[in-house]
C-alpha cells in the first residue's frame, strides 16, 4: 500500500501561488506519500483533513472521519501496521485525548504522524486563537518515558516541508512523529513554490527480508531500529503497549525490560544529529539574541531586522525540530549571548528548556551573569515586532 | 514608478459576510502574480460570522517576516463598528477608504480619506450589495496601484464561481471608474 501515487501527476512545473499552512500541510502529506487519514475535525486544523477527504480517494488512499480523538489515533496506528503511511491532524483538546494511543505508537514503534495545530488552552480554550503551549505536552504528554521527535515550521512552505520530513522520520524511526502548528500558522496564506515532486526525497520504512520464522520485529540491532512487516504479508508478530521481548510478548524480565527501554531512548538521542534542525538569524556578531519558534520566530526575525538597522548586534535563533531539544546547538549560538529574549505564546515552556541548557543565569566561561528574559503572552494574540523591540530597549 | 523599497500593510475591514476575507485572499492572489512577497492573515473567530471582522495583507519586494498588519498603509472600513476599532492603527501618511453608507464618523487621522457609499452604488448600479468587496477593492487598487489591474482582474476570475464572474468585472469596472471621478476635498 505505501507507494508513492503521487509520482504521476509530478510531471507539471511548479508555479508560485497563494497558498494556506494547513494546505500545505495537506499538500506535503500527499507529496510524503500518505494513503490513511483518520481524524475528527477541529478548528484550526479542520482544513487538513478537509483536503485530505477530498484528494486521498483519487489517489486510492482511505480518509475516515471517526468518532473522536482516540478512536482516530487508533485507527491510524491499526493502518500504519498494515503497511500504509497514516497521519491524522487535530489541536489541543484532541491532542490531549490522543496522548494515549501516541505513547502506544511509541511503546510498540509504529510509524505516524500527528500534526497539533495549537490553539489556547487548556481544555477549549481559544478555538480560534493561536497559542504554543503545547510545547511541553507534544514531549512529555503521554506516560512513560521516551523521547519524541517533534518539528515546528515557521511559515507556509516549511509546513510542507517539515510535513514530509515528519513522515521521513516516522518511517525511519519507526516512532510517532508530531508536527506541531499554531492557529496563525495554519491559516496564513503566502506566496509559495513547492518543490519539484521528483526532487523530493522520500524515505519509507525498512522492510525484513529474512524469512518470516527467523523475524523479530524488536530485535536490536547497532541502528536500534528493527525492520518493520505488515501485517498480510506472511510475517506473524504481537504488538502490545505492554513492555515486550523481541518477538513482541509480553515480559517482566529486568534484561528483557532494560533492553527495550534503552533501544527506544537510544534510537532517538543517538541519533540527534540527523534529527535536529535549526536557523540561525544574524548570530555571527550577535552580543544579543532571541529564541522563538512557529509563529513567535517571525516577530523575532522582523525585531531583528529593525535592531540591526539600528546598530544593534542582535540575532535570533530557531529550533525547528522541538525535541528532541537542540541542546548542543543552543549552548554553541547563545552560551556567551549577554542577553537573550525568549518569545513565546505559552508561560514559559520553551524558556524552561533554554535554562536548563544553559544551566541558569551564571555563564562560568566568561564569570559574568547573563539576562535571560521571557516574553510570554497568552492573550489570543501574537507577539509583535514591536513587542521584542521595546523589550530589548529596557533590558538592554 | 513604483519606489526602490515598496512595502505595504494593508487592512481590509468590515463585518462578517461583507466578504472581506475573500477579498484579502483576492488581493493577495494579484500580489503573487505580480510577483511579489505576501501574507494574508484574517481575524477567525465568532466575529468573522458577524462583528467587526478583518483580513489583512501585506506586500512587499523584499522578504519581510511578520505576516499580520500593525500600521496600515491602507485601510478599508465598511462598517462603522471597524472603522471606530481600527482607525487609530493607520499610519499618518496612509490611506482611509471608508464606505459611508454605513461609516458615519471618522475619529480624527491625518490620513487621506475617501469615502464612497459602496454599499449603496453597488446595490443601485449592480443590483445587489454582494459585489461591494470587489467594487470596493477596485476603487482601493486604482488609488493606491497596490497590485497591477491586470493582476488584480486575473485574481478576481481565479478566485470567484464561473457564474459570478461577470458581475464582479462589472464591480472592477465600475470601482476603477469611481476612482477616476472621485473629487478629493481640499
Amino acid at each position: 500500500m505505501a507507494k508513492n501515487k503521487i509520482k504521476e501527476t509530478s510531471s507539471k512545473k511548479q508555479e508560485m501561488v497563494l497558498m494556506q499552512g494547513n494546505e500545505a500541510i495537506a499538500l506535503g502529506a500527499l507529496a510524503a506519500g500518505v494513503d490513511f487519514f483518520a481524524g475528527y475535525p477541529i478548528t484550526p486544523s479542520t482544513e487538513i483533513a478537509e483536503i485530505l477527504s477530498e484528494e486521498l480517494p483519487k489517489k486510492g488512499g482511505k480518509f475516515i472521519q471517526m468518532e473522536d480523538e482516540i478512536a482516530s489515533i487508533s485507527a491510524i496506528i491499526g493502518a500504519s501496521l498494515a503497511g500504509a503511511k497514516a497521519m491524522t491532524a487535530t489541536s489541543g483538546p484532541g491532542f490531549s485525548l490522543m496522548q494515549e494511543g501516541i505513547g502506544f505508537a511509541k511503546m510498540a514503534e509504529v510509524p505516524c504522524v500527528v500534526v497539533n495545530v495549537m490553539r489556547g488552552g487548556p481544555s477549549t480554550g481559544l478555538p480560534t486563537s493561536p497559542s504554543q503551549s503545547d510545547i511541553m505536552q507534544a514531549r512529555w504528554g503521554n506516560h512513560g518515558d521516551t523521547p519524541a521527535i517533534v518539528l515546528y515550521p515557521n511559515s507556509v512552505l516549511e509546513s510542507y516541508e517539515l510535513t514530509i520530513r515528519a513522515f521521513n522520520l516516522a518511517e525511519k524511526y519507526r516512532t510517532c512523529v508530531v508536527l506541531l502548528s499554531d492557529e496563525v500558522l495554519g491559516h496564513m496564506r503566502e506566496a509559495v513554490v513547492l518543490p519539484d515532486l521528483e526532487k523530493v526525497k522520500i524515505i519509507n520504512r525498512i522492510k525484513p527480508t529474512i524469512p518470516p520464522e527467523w523475524y523479530k520485529h524488536y530485535k536490536n540491532n547497532p541502528k536500534y531500529i528493527s525492520p518493520l512487516a505488515s501485517y498480510g504479508e506472511g510475517y506473524r508478530f504481537h504488538v502490545t503497549g505492554l513492555a515486550h521481548d523481541e518477538r513482541g510478548f509480553p515480559t517482566n524480565r529486568a534484561d528483557e525490560i532494560e533492553t527495550l527501554m534503552e533501544r527506544l531512548k537510544n534510537k532517538i538521542l543517538h541519533h540527534i544529529d540527523d534529527l535536529v534542525q535549526i536557523e540561525s538569524y544574524m548570530m555571527e556578531d550577535a552580543t544579543r539574541a532571541i529564541f522563538a519558534a512557529g509563529i513567535s520566530s517571525r516577530a523575532a526575525k522582523e525585531a531583528v531586522n529593525i535592531l540591526r538597522k539600528a546598530g544593534r548586534r542582535v540575532g535570533m535563533l530557531r529550533p525547528l525540530t522541538i525535541w528532541p531539544f537542540p541542546d548542543d546547538a543552543v549552548r554553541k549560538y547563545l552560551f556567551d549571548m549577554k542577553t537573550i529574549i525568549v518569545a513565546e505564546l505559552n508561560q514559559g515552556q520553551l524558556s524552561r528548556e533554554l535554562k536548563r541548557v544553559m544551566g541558569g543565569v551564571w555563564n562560568y566561561s566568561k564569570q559574568k551573569k547573563r539576562k535571560i528574559v521571557e516574553l510570554q503572552k497568552n492573550n489570543g494574540e501574537i507577539i509583535t515586532p514591536e513587542e521584542i523591540v521595546n523589550l530589548f530597549r529596557e533590558v538592554r | 514608478m513604483r519606489e526602490k523599497y515598496f512595502k505595504k500593510e494593508i487592512r481590509l475591514s468590515g463585518s462578517g459576510g461583507q466578504g472581506l476575507i475573500t477579498a484579502g485572499i483576492i488581493l493577495a492572489r494579484a500580489a503573487v502574480l505580480d510577483k511579489m512577497k505576501v501574507t494574508q492573515t484574517q481575524s477567525y473567530g465568532p466575529e468573522s460570522r458577524g462583528g467587526a471582522s478583518r483580513a489583512d495583507v501585506i506586500i512587499s519586494n523584499e522578504n519581510f517576516y511578520f505576516p499580520e498588519a500593525i500600521h496600515f498603509d491602507i485601510f478599508l472600513a465598511l462598517t462603522q463598528e471597524a472603522c471606530d476599532k481600527y482607525v487609530e492603527n493607520l499610519k499618518d501618511n496612509g490611506i482611509l477608504i471608508a464606505d459611508n453608507t454605513f461609516v458615519k464618523n471618522i475619529a480624527y487621522t491625518e490620513a487621506t480619506i475617501f469615502e464612497l457609499p459602496f454599499t449603496n452604488i453597488a446595490t443601485e448600479k449592480l443590483g445587489s450589495a454582494l459585489p461591494t468587496n470587489i467594487l470596493s477593492l477596485a476603487f482601493l487598487v486604482r488609488k493606491t496601484k497596490v497590485v497591477t489591474e491586470n493582476s488584480l482582474k486575473e485574481a478576481v476570475k481565479n478566485s470567484v464561481k464561473a457564474r459570478y464572474v461577470d458581475l464582479n468585472m462589472k464591480a472592477l469596472k465600475l470601482g476603477f471608474k469611481l476612482a477616476d471621478e472621485y473629487k478629493e476635498e481640499e
